[in-house]
């Protein structure tokens, strides 16, 4: 970047316009037109969307995705926000570490589709008669299917920082502003943008359920592909369906060719050697971002004031003159137990306040019934998993070992874990009621659909990154069949399986309250499962029986990581490791 | 010498507080002064405490006791003029050259302008035009290197720490870089006053500096100076400078550890305790060095300065198989020698089991911890025990990594023995050989 600032690059540099000046301008303004007209919407009167009711016309399709893609820019901004922030104070302060940190890793085993109608409710309220309100309540859907693991990774790389690095900046005395944009931020994003990644991928699937809501009687339809195929699904237009996909799988598309392959290949900036990533690093958009002058010159503007707001951070920390060490004052012995106090304090009303709140509606013996409903939901996760392993480890591994098939895959199986798999829902179900065939059994499909291509694409990494002096010694050897298997392949993608299945049951448990219970026009298809109940409970406006489900499916999920995924995880890492 | 004193480091000591709430003495008692004009080299074995006191210096760590004088006055928290280069380069990948060096000018407020003035300055001076733009993984070793120097000298530092600069660059680059270097501090166009280089290269440091203090382990201190007034530039081959690298290398031999016990005849041999740190050196190196030495031309006794060559091995990666070879009664080392004890040169001779055989007699009588597993797990009637019981117990020593690695070290000899085994699932010893 700094080139500008050597002669050498002077010299070199024309005036003249080319072709990705022309490319960069029209995508830019393009972009600023679409995204300002949606925006338009925001400030328009609760009535106006009763007034213009979504219609199924294909055009229309293409407001609604400006729409969606919108929501999803938005919630993306304020996750990072959210990131940097919260990240950042519990890496720093001791004490708040302590709550935030724990506090992170439930948020993200809470299954958040059945809180949408909770937070509408919260928002609304908040702005009352105003789009806005609505709207909020989407977006926040959105940010908490992102947010969380965003921080936590944010917050890892931030404990992580080498110590060579933190001594360096220790030594030349940067301030804690400069410190923070010049050493830290920069160390921390790649694992932010792999993160980043995985979130949107899981974020579209929210995108989809959280535009058309129902809240007790009332039902809000915000412009876009999900109210849209929600409205296909009232009247059974198959085709309207199909358009819905079409428009989702090019709003995917523009996402990620302009956002995130960008993005990885810049990635690559950050790193001091470069690791055999996920994707190629290769990125058009990127190349248009580093040939075009016009672009240049503003990212050059951008990285300036960057720079010169680091300074200036720098600047007004350090007052001016030899500086002097002030020993740091300690805090008083008082503070620490009277944090913890508070914080045990606060714990203990929400405790109370939760079992009394559940209880005043709910019999014992429902609280047992929710938790067998819990079992029945785990069997289907189990049993799905087994059998999207069953699948999509042979083919996984076939396809990463084949470096040629692996490169027009990979992006493939990527792209299809961005899919919200919530959009194929109604093909499937209008089959399921077509032929009468079993709900319970039928619709459990559903829960995975999305996401078993995170075990795929892990399966895929892990067959590739296999050393080809291994796979050459069991060719000498003569290793063939189920020893090759049990004894080369399966330990070697075992780490990667790993975490491609924990990914994807993690998903499974938040697609249940969507998959269990489905609708086709007027018939209504109902699995018996927690999912189911939440949905319900949701649909009826029934506060106490929503926490009660939630609350339920999130201790499932927190004790299905900590007594099965983390400790196999612990030990894969343990066992495979070389050095 | 009647040069500004920069430096003055007095009665340092630094302790590290273990979880139970014990210390944990990292340096003891150190000295050290450093004039203008100066090179000073602290040479001593890795984990021996030099980079810590390294750090002590350029305030990055506050000491347990003890001064640290900079011009007079107390170092408290990072000070001004004084720059490190490091052995990891540190240097931050998403900065290019041009912006790596110049970010300790920025973080000083200095104005744009002169910070351009000063960081082409720098990068004129050390070499490294024509890279400004590049991004340090596009650069090999001796390059981001030359980065980290550029870096530490655009804030025109009095005193520039190196901690062991050259020992992650292959020895032909390590040299290019050294001889710059030294060419261009002879000529007396770096813009600092002394230099405090830490290093475990005994050749390195003799080509470099006025002065060597040699530092020992647990806790760390200097046991000696040596002062080297060889005219500059030096040579290798001169029998002067060879002379003097004999020295060293007997100071090192002969000096008792500084946690030998009082019995005489335990002192002779280092570590003896079940508290002895154990630097892992692998069953093949001590066999190698054993053969080594016992075949011609050497049969028996060697001079460490010359199987240092002979090897190719650095001082630094020949004294712990030396020791632990002289812990286990295989050789003894003084006077820059060393020689076999009988039980070695028969091992030197022996086939794998007669070696087995005695490795596992000499383990077991004379590395206390390897006995002291063996007779927990004699006694206990399952026959097996957990690592953590002896991680516990080294820790009461030892920092954390230390007694990971000083287990490491009996796990891979206690298996060569086939004295005890170690199950790695279940984290646990026991006495389970297949057969």
């Amino acid at each position: 970047m700094l080139i500008d600032r050597l002669p050498i690059s002077v010299l070199k540099s024309r005036l003249v316009p080319d072709r990705w000046d022309v490319v960069a301008i029209a995508l830019v303004f393009g972009l600023l037109v679409y995204l300002g007209e949606a925006a338009h919407g925001l400030t328009q009167p609760l009535a106006g969307l009763e007034a213009t009711p979504i219609s199924l016309d294909p055009w229309k399709l293409i407001g609604y995705s400006a729409r969606s893609a919108l929501r999803m820019l938005i919630a993306m901004i304020a996750s990072l926000v959210f990131t940097l922030s919260y990240a950042t104070l519990a890496a720093k302060s001791r004490r708040a570490e302590a709550v935030l940190v724990p506090l992170l890793d439930i948020l993200q085993s809470v299954p958040i589709l059945g809180f949408i109608s909770v937070t509408v409710v919260f928002f609304l309220s908040l702005t009352p008669g105003r789009v806005a309100g609505a709207e909020f309540a989407a977006i926040f859907a959105i940010f908490t299917s992102q947010a969380w693991n965003m921080a936590f990774s944010f917050y890892q790389s931030l404990r992580s920082v080498p110590d060579e690095l933190d001594e360096v900046a220790r030594g030349f005395r940067l301030g804690a502003w400069m410190r923070f944009w010049r050493l830290e931020v920069p160390f921390a994003t790649p694992p932010l943008i792999w993160n980043m990644m995985m979130s949107m991928s899981g974020g579209w699937f929210f995108v989809v359920a959280s535009e058309a809501i129902s809240v007790g009687n009332t039902t809000l339809t915000l412009p876009g592909i999900g109210s849209y195929i929600a409205l296909a699904i009232e009247q059974r237009n198959l085709v309207a369906i199909g358009w819905a996909i079409g428009a989702m799988f090019v709003v995917i598309l523009v996402y990620d060719q302009l956002l995130f392959r960008p993005l990885i290949a810049s990635a690559d900036w950050f790193t001091l050697e470069q690791e055999a990533g996920l994707t190629p690093s290769r990125s058009w958009v990127l190349t248009m971002l580093r040939r075009s002058r016009v672009l240049r010159l503003l990212r050059r503007g951008f990285a300036a004031s960057l720079r010169s707001a680091s300074r200036w951070g720098q600047n007004l920390q350090r007052p001016k003159g030899p500086k002097k060490p002030v020993a740091q004052k300690p805090t008083p012995a008082w503070v620490d137990p009277l944090w913890y106090a508070g914080i045990l304090f606060i714990t203990l009303a929400a405790v109370l306040k939760i079992s009394f709140f559940v209880h005043s509606g709910v019999t014992t013996a429902e609280i047992g019934h929710v938790v067998l409903l819990g079992l029945a939901t785990l069997a289907r996760v189990i049993i799905l998993i087994a059998l999207a392993s069953v699948v999509w480890v042979p083919i996984g591994v076939a396809i990463g070992l084949r470096p040629s098939v692996t490169r027009i895959v990979q992006p493939i199986a990527q792209f299809l874990a961005a899919f919200p798999a919530n959009l194929f829902f109604p093909v499937v179900v209008s089959g399921i009621v077509a032929w009468h065939l079993s709900p319970n059994i039928w619709l459990s499909p559903l829960m995975i659909l999305g996401t078993q291509w995170y075990i795929l694409f892990n399966v895929i990494v892990g067959a590739s990154s296999l050393a080809p002096d291994l796979r050459n010694v069991a060719e000498n050897l003569h290793i063939r069949g189920w020893l090759w298997w049990s004894r080369i392949a399966l330990p070697a993608i075992f780490p990667y399986y790993l975490t491609g299945a924990i990914t994807a049951s993690g998903g499974s448990w938040n697609a249940a309250i969507v998959a269990e219970l489905a609708t086709w026009g007027k018939e209504r298809l109902v699995a018996t499962g927690l999912g189911a109940y939440i949905a319900e409970a949701t649909t009826a406006g029934d506060a106490r029986r929503t926490v009660l489900g939630i609350l339920v499916m999130s201790l499932f999920v927190v004790l299905l990581n900590r007594l099965f995924w983390r400790p196999l995880y612990a030990q894969a890492e343990r066992r495979f490791r070389m050095a | 010498m009647n040069a500004p004193l920069l430096l003055d480091v007095q009665n340092v000591r630094q302790a590290f507080h273990k979880p139970d709430g014990d210390e944990l003495l990292v340096l003891d008692g150190v000295d050290l002064t450093l004039r203008a004009g100066e090179i000073v080299g602290l040479l001593g074995r890795s984990g021996s405490g030099k980079s810590t006191l390294l750090r002590v210096i350029s305030g990055l760590a506050c000491p347990t006791g003890g001064t640290v004088n900079y011009l007079g006055q107390s170092v408290a928290g990072p000070a001004a003029g004084i720059a490190m280069v490091f052995q990891s380069f540190a240097l931050f990948p998403w900065l290019t050259v041009f912006e790596n060096v110049q970010i300790g000018l920025e973080a000083l407020r200095v104005p744009a302008t002169e910070i351009r003035r000063r960081s082409l300055a720098a990068i004129d001076l050390i070499g490294l035009d024509g890279f400004e733009s590049a991004y340090p993984r596009e650069l090999s070793g001796g390059m981001r290197q030359r980065v980290g120097f550029a870096r530490a000298l655009v804030v025109h530092p009095n005193i520039l720490l190196m901690d062991e600069p050259f020992s992650a660059l292959d020895v032909l680059t390590a040299e290019t870089l050294r001889n710059d270097f030294l060419d261009l501090w002879a000529a007396g166009q770096l813009p600092i006053q002394g230099v405090l280089l830490v290093t475990h290269n005994i050749e390195e440091a003799v080509l470099m500096c006025d002065r060597l203090l040699l530092f020992c382990a647990q806790p760390g201190r200097i046991v000696s100076e040596i002062p080297i007034d060889l005219p500059k530039p030096r040579h290798p081959i001169d029998p002067r400078f060879r002379a003097i690298i004999d020295r060293v290398y007997v100071e090192m031999t002969t000096r008792p550890r500084s946690d030998a016990r009082p019995e005489a005849r335990i002192e002779r041999y280092a570590g003896a305790g079940i508290g002895t740190m154990l630097v892992h050196v692998s069953s093949n190196l001590l066999a190698g060095l054993l053969e080594a030495v016992s075949t011609a031309p050497y049969n028996g006794h060697a001079d460490l300065p010359a199987i240092s060559s002979d090897l190719r091995m650095e001082a630094d990666e020949l004294f712990p198989v030396a020791e632990a070879l002289q812990m286990l009664r295989f050789a003894e080392l003084a006077g820059g020698d060393i020689r076999l004890t009988e039980a070695g040169d028969q091992f030197a001779k022996g086939e794998t089991d007669e070696r087995k055989r005695l490795f596992s007699l000499h383990l077991l009588s004379y590395v206390p911890l390897a006995a002291h597993i063996r007779r927990v797990l004699d006694e206990r009637a399952s026959h097996t025990a957990p690592k953590s019981r002896f991680l516990d117990e080294l820790e009461d020593h030892m920092a954390e990594d230390a007694a990971e690695e000083t287990l490491r070290t009996i796990i891979s000899w206690g298996r060569y023995a086939e004295a005890f085994a170690y199950d790695d699932q279940s984290q646990s010893f026991n006495l389970e050989n297949p057969t």
